[in-house]
């Protein structure tokens, strides 16, 4: 009887905790895994490959559909890129307001990697606090947007619209409130004895081992690596803020799990900020192949109606070059690598995703676990199959 | 004649329709309890308040299609939700439900059956129940099925011990196997005050045999997508998840005998009291479930073998070092 033999589990892409379609071939020992490899792509859309058949602005929904949990992040990233080779900024007040946009994105995201991992280690309610929360959110989107879980609100040059005395009243009274709900997520996890033993010294990863899986976002802060795209290379208007990059100590699940309900609390006081200190003025750039003349203008301007029809049907050229350019994302840094041809569309536009690099490092936090840890370590790391995929 | 065969037939129909009513709206109780825990309403739509829903879903699981897997062992794996339903409601036969009354000059008693070893009936009869989760993850051709099934031996098992000692303390206190005798001798002082560490490790051990969180292992939900009853389908799946609530009322009720004293209670009749703490003991398993996470499948065997039985049989030893000094 030495001789043992594993069983090989599939697990996904239809599972209920692999989050999307994330598919992990496990090679099992009893209850431990002995060998992991994830497989992607049930997910692909060729998002990549549309772009370069699509005008810079028709590109913009294209990167809510990357992690869709937090949409309005991957906007800015894709219009800070573009605004880069455009050699533009947005006027400060569009930047406050991108800013409270991303960071609601990012809480919204949290919101969903909060519930899932909750729902996953098996605290099943914890998701609909969570989702109640998240559901504030998305009427803010709905109120300045339009749309709930895809704004695309945050355009090249600017924003959409301006923001509502209704979004802001919500943004204030929201800033008011989550706190408080906060205190109800730690008080439902942080120090349940059945959580800590879950997640504890589970998936443990170094920072140096983190840095070469090419981690990002808060699993490689979770490693204790201060690495944050906000406060490295400030976009947006993010030094005007003060805020903590919170980071953890051994890097395990329970390590990840703390630095993210940190950050809910950073990306509060980032919002607080801004709504309180929000510049007036302008939120999109005058730029005239961006910015859309009115309709009154259109109506009795010829040449505005001309512009206007250029804008919205041939699309905005952008001058030849490549440029990498990146955000924070919820996940992660995610980057927006552009190559301009002095066309409409960019010539290629490779999307650096976060959640890849995560889900590549499954093999080597797996290996040694048990199944049931597998579903907290998956969990920990957030993936997103759509920002994988793409 | 009539003693022997009509009034049996009688109580066995009345206490099988009392019981599986129950038993079936403690799901809708489930759904309801855990809406209300979690921010939401539960079933509102068959119904006031989805009073109709388990009757619903019982409608539409019985028009499902059977699906049985080709890889599948079609004979056990057909045969394995029998073994759970039918061991489960027979476990109904011996539970005290109140106390005897007379009706038209007969003595009427309110259980089916005492037999002097009620107590290892039901713990007999409870672990026989669990081959049909075991056959039936065992059967499904399914890795996770497997999986499900291999736990649940092993909880099984495990949990059955420390459960086993919790009950042979209240034995010793009661001196009797019977289950009426249990309840009889509670009158002046339920034995959850007698026996506090018994009934914790009864409690605990109790949820995990009846494979709920924290200790759902078999279906784990989120790791195993339902484990052992991962390809069952229709009315197969009813009957399994009938089988599981049919359990949880069985070990409400056992708990209420063993520990809250049964049907006792003033100014309501026996019979409501008898409920109303099970009903109790039913809200305490929801609550749990609503509240804690899932412990991993080791840690809920080292809970088992290192801290439940070492505990469970020092409180045996203690139960007879006081009975012997005092008793």
């Amino acid at each position: 009887m030495s001789e043992s033999k594993t069983v090989t589990l599939n697990m996904g892409p239809h599972h209920p905790a692999t989050h999307g379609v994330l598919r992990v071939v496990l090679e099992l020992d009893g209850e431990t895994i002995v060998n992991a490899t994830p497989v992607i792509g049930y997910l692909h859309r060729g998002i990549e490959k549309i772009c370069e058949s699509r005008t810079y602005q028709q590109i913009l929904p294209l990167t809510d559909r990357l992690d869709y949990s937090a949409a309005s992040a991957n906007n800015l990233g894709y219009c800070l890129a573009v605004e880069k080779l455009m050699g533009i900024e947005a006027p400060k007040r569009a930047q406050y307001l991108r800013v409270i946009m991303a960071e609601l994105a990012r809480i919204m995201g949290h919101h969903l990697w909060l519930g899932t991992h909750a729902l996953d280690i098996g605290a099943m309610t914890v998701i609909f606090y969570a989702f109640r929360d998240r559901e504030m959110i998305m009427a803010m989107n709905e109120e300045i947007s339009g749309y709930r879980l895809t704004p695309s609100f945050i355009r090249i040059g600017g924003l959409a619209y301006d923001a509502t005395d209704d979004f802001i009243q919500k943004v204030r009274k929201f800033v008011q409130w989550f706190p408080k709900a906060l205190e109800g997520y730690h008080q439902l996890l942080t120090d349940n004895k059945i959580w800590t033993t879950r997640t504890m010294n589970i998936g443990k990863i170094s920072a140096a081992e983190a840095i070469n899986h090419g981690l990002t976002g808060p699993s490689l802060r979770g490693s204790g690596v201060a690495y944050d795209v906000r406060k490295a290379f400030p976009y947006s208007s993010y030094e005007d803020f003060d805020f903590k990059v919170p980071i953890g100590e051994t890097g395990d699940v329970y390590d990840r799990y703390l630095v993210r309900m940190e950050e809910f609390k950073q990306s509060i006081g980032i919002i607080g900020q801004a709504i309180e200190n929000l510049p007036s003025g302008p939120v999109f750039t005058d730029n005239p192949w961006l910015a859309n003349p009115s309709l009154e203008e259109v109506q009795s301007d010829i040449s505005a109606l001309i512009r206007r029809f250029m804008i919205n049907s041939k699309g905005t050229p952008v001058p030849g070059g490549e440029l990498y350019s990146a955000v924070e994302g919820a996940k992660g840094e995610l980057g927006f690598y552009l190559v301009g041809d002095g066309s409409e569309h960019p010539y290629r536009l490779k999307i650096r995703s976060s959640c890849f690099y995560l889900a590549s490092a499954l093999p080597r936090l797996l290996v040694g676990h048990m199944v049931a840890d597998a579903i907290a370590i998956i969990g920990s790391l957030d993936v997103v199959l759509g920002e994988i995929d793409r | 004649m009539n003693d022997l065969i009509i009034i049996p037939i009688i109580k066995l129909l009345v206490i099988f329709g009392v019981c599986m009513l129950f038993i079936t709206y403690t799901t809708w109780l489930e759904r309801k309890a855990l809406g209300h825990f979690q921010l939401r309403y539960g079933p509102m739509r068959v119904g006031y308040h989805g009073l109709l829903q388990p009757i619903a879903d019982g409608i539409k699981n019985f028009f499902k299609e059977e699906v049985v897997p080709d890889n599948a062992d079609r004979a056990v794996f057909l045969l394995a939700p029998v073994i759970s339903i039918s061991l489960a409601v027979m476990l109904l036969a011996v539970i005290p439900f109140g106390d005897s009354f007379t009706l038209f000059g007969k003595r009427i008693d309110l259980y089916l059956a005492n037999p002097s070893i009620g107590i290892l009936f039901i713990l007999g009869f409870a672990t026989i129940g669990s081959y049909g989760t075991i056959l039936g993850g065992w059967s499904s051709g399914n890795k996770y099925g497997y999986m499900g099934g291999l736990r649940a031996s092993a909880m099984i098992i495990s949990y059955e011990l420390s459960m086993a000692f919790a009950v042979v303390s209240i034995i010793m206190v009661t001196g009797s196997f019977s289950l009426v005798d249990m309840v009889a001798a509670q009158h002046h002082m339920w034995n959850i005050v007698r026996e506090p560490v018994a009934f914790l490790v009864f409690l605990i051990s109790g949820i995990a045999e009846l494979n709920r969180t924290p200790f759902d292992m078999p279906e784990a939900e989120s790791e195993l997508c339902c484990g052992y009853n991962i390809e069952y389908s229709s009315m197969k799946f009813s009957l399994f998840f009938l089988a599981e609530y049919t359990h949880l009322f069985v070990f409400a009720s056992l708990v209420t005998t063993l520990f809250l004293g049964g049907w006792h209670g003033p100014i309501l009749p026996g019979v409501v009291w008898f409920f109303v703490k099970t009903f109790i003991v039913i809200f305490l398993c929801i609550w749990i479930r609503a509240t804690i996470p899932r412990l991993r499948y080791d840690k809920v065997m080292k809970l088992e073998w290192k801290f439940l039985l070492p505990v469970a049989l020092a409180n045996v030893i203690a139960t007879g070092v006081v009975l012997t000094l005092f008793g």
